[in-house]
C-alpha cells in the first residue's frame, strides 16, 4: 500500500502533505502524504517515496488525522437558538415512539452542523434526544448538506432508547412512565408488542395486522438486525439495558454512560461498546451524573470496552459539544493520545458500523481527513481544513 | 479556638524550590525559589534567591509553579440562586445560601481555583449581594470571606439585563421595562442619599452616607457611592450598551460579564475603560443572546487594552477546567501571558484585591498552584492548589484525586488509577 505509486505519478484531485500523518489503522507516518481523486483515498506514504501528481490541490498540515466520527448528536434536529422553531429533537406524545425518524426533523443548513464539521466531525450520527423511553430512530450523516456531498448514508438507523432520570419528567400524572421500572416495562411491553406484530405479519393476508410503522422498525431490533441506542448514566440503568438487552437478543451501544467505569467488566462481557459523553459533562447537584470520571474512557478501554465518543445533547450553552475537545480530556485523563484519536475516529466508526470505508487513512476508503496546525488534542492547536467525501472545507 | 488553630497551621517558612514560577506580575523564572513565611510570600526569584534557616525545604523540580486562579463569577455552594419573588432584590445575599461542604467548592480546589466570587443568578434585574470567598477548607462560610474592603463589604451586587431577567409576574417583558425598573430602583435610593461630592461639608458627607435601614437600599447606596461593584450578566450588544449609559447616568462601579458579543462593541468598551470579564464556551447559541458568541472576544479584548479576565460561571464550565478556557483564549489569539494574566491578577484587580492575591510578589498571600507542566496545555495536570501557604488540593491524596478526576462520591467503588502505558 505504501510503496504503491512510487514512480509512476497517478491522476489526483488533492495531495496532503504532513508532518505526521495518523492513518490510525497502521502507526503515524512522519513527513507523509495522502493522495486523493475524487471521493476516494487512492494512496498513502512517505513523501520520500512518492512523488506527488501535477495537477493536484496541495494542503499541507502538521497533523493529519481520518475524519471525526461523532456517535451520537442532535446537532441539526436542534439548532442555535434554542427556540421552539429550531428545536426538533424531542417528541413526547408518547414514552413509546418507534415511528419517528431523526432524518425527517434534520436541517443539513443548521450553522450547528457547520460548526461541528469545521472542528473536524465528518460523519455523525444523528439521534432523538433522551426523554421518551423509545425516543426514534436515528441517521447516519454526513456533516456537508446532502447536495453538496454525499447524502446520509443511513437515513434509518438505530433505535435510540433512554433509560434512567429524562422519561421520569416528560409525562403528565397519569400516562407515560415515572420511575425506572415504568420504564423498564414500557421497554419490554413494546419489544413484546413488536414480536407479536412480526409474528402476525406472517399470518395469511386477512389475518396479518395492519402496517405499523413504528413495530415494524422495533420488531427488526430484536435478534439484532438493527442496534439499540441507551441512552443512561446510572450504572444500574447500564446493567438494566444489558440485561434487557440479553432477554430479547438487542445489539446494544451504551451512550452518555458517566458511570460505565463503575460496572467495566459487566459492559466488557457483554462484549457492548459505550459511546461515551459529553467527557465534560456537568456533574453537581445531578443525581445520575454525580460519579462522571474524565476517566471513563481509559477505564473502559483498559478493560477491553470498545469506546467511541458523542457530542449526545445540550439543553442550554454551549448548545453542542465539540466530540474533539471532549476526547482531548479524556486523551489526557489516561487515555492516551493515540487511543483517544483511535476512538475518535476507527472506533467510532466500526461502533456506527461504517469502517468499511471510513474511520482511517486507508488506500480505497472515503476521503474524509482533517488537518492540524499542531496536536489536535492541545487547546491552542486549530483544525486547519476538514475533507469530507474529497471536497475540501474550513476549518475553525 | 478555631483562629489559633488555623495560625497554627500556617505557620512558619516554607521555601519551594526548582519550579520555573509564573509570577504573572514580571516574566517566568526557571529555577525559581519561592518563600512563603506564616502564609505570605517573603520572596520569589530565581535559583540565587537564599532559603531562610530552618525552612521546610519542598523541591519542585520540573514542576511549574502559577499564582491562585481568581473565578470572577461563579454559583459554588449547591445553593439556590435565583429569588423569584421579584426583579429587584438586593436585600438578599449569596453568603446566605452556601454550603462549604458542597463538592462545588472541591472541584474549584482541584481546579487551581484559590479565590471565587460566588454570586446569585441572573434571574433578576438585581439578583442580590455577591461574595467573595478564600476557598480555604473549615467548617463554616465565615472562614472563607475575603473582606479586604474596610466597610465589611466581602463582595459586589449581581445585576443581569437582556433576556434572563424577562418574565410574568412583574418581571420586565421588555429591555425598555428592564432599563426603566433598574433605573427607578437607582433613583430611589439617590432620592434620599446624593452621591457625596467633593465640596460637601463633613456633616454633609457623613448624612449623605448613613447606612440606610432598608437593608436593599443600603445595598444598593453601596452601590451608588461607589463602595460595592457592580456585577453585571450582559450578552448582546445593545444590552452592553445599556449598562454603559447607565454607568455614565449614575456612576456606579461595574465589571461587565459574559459579554458574548464583546467583538461588536470592542470600541465602545474600550472607550468607556469597562472592565471585562468573560465566558469562553464550548459553542454559540443555547439561547438568542448567545447565538454570536465568538470564542476570539478574549483576544479582541486585549487588543484593545481592556481590563480582561476569563470566568466559569461555574457549573456552566468546569471549575476544575478552568485553564481549559485560557487555552481557548489563547486558541483565538489571545497571547499566552494575557491568559493567565486573565485567570490570576486582572481578575484580582477586577474585584479589588490585588494587593493580596493574584501574583507571585512579596507580601501577597502565598496563594499559589503547582502544575506538572506549562499552565495552559490539556497534557498538564494540576498537582497542589495552596490558600494562605496551606495545601487546599493535592492529587497524591486519593480523596482529592477523586474530585479531580470523578468518582467523589463512590471511592470504594472506582478503580485504580488507569494504566495505559502512554505518555503523552
Amino acid at each position: 500500500m505504501i510503496a504503491w505509486l512510487s514512480t509512476a505519478a497517478v491522476a489526483a484531485d488533492l495531495c496532503l502533505l504532513a508532518a505526521s500523518v495518523h492513518p490510525v489503522s497502521q502507526p503515524p507516518i512522519e513527513d507523509g502524504v495522502v493522495v486523493v481523486r475524487g471521493e476516494t483515498i487512492v494512496a498513502i506514504g512517505p513523501a520520500s517515496s512518492m512523488t506527488l501528481p501535477d495537477d493536484c490541490e496541495t494542503y499541507e498540515a502538521a497533523i493529519l488525522t481520518p475524519g471525526i466520527v461523532d456517535g451520537l448528536s442532535t446537532a441539526g434536529l436542534t439548532g442555535l437558538y434554542n427556540d421552539i422553531q429550531d428545536q426538533d429533537h424531542r417528541e413526547v406524545a408518547n414514552p413509546i415512539q418507534p415511528a419517528l425518524r431523526a432524518i425527517d426533523g434534520f436541517d443539513p443548513w443548521e450553522e450547528l452542523v457547520g460548526y461541528v464539521r469545521a472542528h473536524g466531525v465528518t460523519t455523525m450520527r444523528v439521534a432523538p434526544s433522551p426523554g421518551p423511553v423509545v425516543a426514534g430512530r436515528a441517521a447516519i450523516v454526513s456533516t456537508p448538506p446532502f447536495p453538496e456531498g454525499a447524502a446520509a448514508e443511513r437515513a434509518d438507523e438505530a433505535m435510540v432508547v433512554s433509560f434512567g432520570e429524562p422519561p421520569k419528567y416528560e409525562f403528565d400524572k397519569g400516562f407515560g412512565v415515572h420511575t425506572r421500572m415504568g420504564t423498564a416495562a414500557a421497554f419490554r411491553q413494546a419489544l413484546a408488542d413488536a414480536a407479536e406484530y412480526a409474528r402476525r405479519r406472517r399470518l395469511k393476508l386477512g389475518d396479518r395486522p395492519p402496517v405499523d410503522l413504528g413495530l415494524e422498525a422495533l420488531a427488526e431490533v430484536i435478534g439484532g438486525q438493527r442496534r439499540v441506542v441507551v441512552y443512561a448514566h446510572r450504572a444500574d440503568d447500564l446493567l438494566s439495558a444489558l440485561r434487557i438487552g440479553f432477554e430479547y437478543d438487542l445489539s446494544i451501544t451504551l451512550a452518555g454512560a458517566a458511570e460505565a467505569y463503575l460496572v467495566r467488566e459487566a459492559i466488557a462481557q457483554a462484549g457492548v461498546p459505550v459511546l461515551v459523553g459529553p467527557v465534560m459533562l456537568r456533574s453537581w447537584s445531578d443525581g445520575e451524573r454525580t460519579n462522571a470520571s474524565f476517566r471513563n474512557a481509559a477505564y473502559l478501554v483498559e478493560a477491553g470496552v470498545q469506546v467511541g465518543f458523542m457530542s449526545g445533547f445540550e439543553a442550554y450553552v454551549p448548545k453542542v459539544r465539540v466530540v474533539l475537545w471532549e476526547a482531548a480530556i479524556a486523551a489526557a485523563h489516561g487515555l492516551g493520545r493515540e487511543r483517544a484519536l483511535e476512538a475518535l475516529t476507527l472506533d467510532g466508526a466500526r461502533i456506527l458500523g461504517v469502517d468499511g470505508d471510513r474511520g482511517s487513512i486507508e488506500v480505497g476508503k472515503r476521503a474524509d481527513l482533517v488537518l492540524f496546525d499542531g496536536d489536535p488534542f492541545e487547546y491552542a492547536s486549530h483544525v486547519t481544513h476538514v475533507v469530507v467525501a474529497g471536497q475540501t472545507y474550513p476549518g475553525e | 479556638m478555631l483562629w489559633l488553630m488555623s495560625v497554627l497551621a500556617w505557620a512558619g517558612t516554607q521555601a519551594y524550590v526548582g519550579a520555573r514560577l509564573h509570577p504573572v506580575a514580571a516574566p517566568p523564572i526557571d529555577g525559581g525559589v519561592l518563600v512563603v513565611i506564616d502564609g505570605k510570600i517573603a520572596a520569589v526569584g530565581g535559583p540565587d534567591v537564599a532559603v531562610p534557616d530552618g525552612a521546610e525545604v519542598v523541591n519542585l523540580d520540573g514542576r511549574v509553579v502559577i499564582p491562585g486562579l481568581v473565578d470572577t463569577h461563579t454559583h459554588l455552594g449547591g445553593g439556590g440562586l435565583n429569588e423569584m419573588s421579584g426583579p429587584i432584590q438586593p436585600q438578599l445575599s449569596a453568603v446566605d445560601t452556601i454550603d462549604v461542604t458542597h463538592e462545588s467548592l472541591a472541584f474549584a480546589r482541584a481546579g487551581g481555583i484559590t479565590t471565587a466570587n460566588v454570586m446569585p443568578g441572573s434571574g433578576n434585574l438585581v439578583g442580590g449581594q455577591t461574595v467573595y470567598l478564600k476557598l480555604r477548607h473549615a467548617p463554616t462560610i465565615d472562614e472563607l470571606l475575603f473582606c479586604e474592603n474596610r466597610r465589611g463589604i466581602c463582595g459586589g451586587m449581581k445585576m443581569a439585563n437582556g433576556t434572563n431577567p424577562q418574565g410574568p409576574g412583574g418581571y420586565p417583558r421588555t429591555r425598555m421595562a428592564a432599563a426603566a425598573q433598574l433605573r427607578q430602583a437607582l433613583k430611589n435610593v439617590l432620592a434620599e442619599r446624593p452621591k457625596p461630592t467633593d465640596d460637601d461639608s463633613k456633616r454633609e458627607r457623613r448624612k449623605k452616607s448613613a447606612p440606610m435601614k432598608d437593608l436593599g437600599s443600603e445595598a444598593l447606596r453601596q452601590v451608588l457611592h461607589g463602595q460595592r461593584l457592580v456585577h453585571f450578566h450582559t450578552h448582546r450588544a445593545d444590552d452592553v450598551q445599556t449598562i454603559l449609559s447607565l454607568r455614565e447616568e449614575f456612576g456606579f462601579p461595574v465589571l461587565l460579564h459574559h459579554v458574548s458579543e464583546a467583538w461588536k462593541v470592542a470600541d465602545a468598551i474600550a472607550a468607556a475603560k469597562v472592565p471585562v470579564s468573560l465566558i469562553l464556551i464550548d459553542s454559540p447559541g443555547g439561547k438568542e443572546e448567545a447565538v454570536e458568541f465568538r470564542l476570539e472576544n478574549a483576544a479582541l479584548m486585549e487588543d484593545r487594552g481592556v481590563s480582561v479576565s476569563i470566568h466559569t460561571d461555574a457549573a456552566i464550565t468546569d471549575s476544575r477546567l478552568f485553564l481549559r478556557s485560557a487555552g481557548l483564549a489563547v486558541r483565538a489569539g489571545m497571547t499566552p501571558e494575557g491568559a493567565l494574566r486573565a485567570l490570576t491578577l486582572t481578575p484580582a484587580e477586577q474585584l479589588g484585591l490585588a494587593s493580596r492575591i493574584g501574583s507571585l510578589e512579596v507580601g501577597k498571600d502565598a496563594d499559589f498552584v503547582v502544575l506538572s507542566g506549562d499552565p495552559l496545555s490539556v497534557w498538564t495536570a494540576i498537582l497542589q492548589t495552596y490558600v494562605d501557604g496551606t495545601v487546599v488540593f493535592d492529587r497524591a491524596r486519593r480523596a482529592d484525586e477523586l474530585f479531580a478526576e470523578g468518582g467523589f462520591a463512590v471511592p470504594d467503588r472506582v478503580p485504580p488509577t488507569p494504566d495505559l502505558e502512554e505518555a503523552p
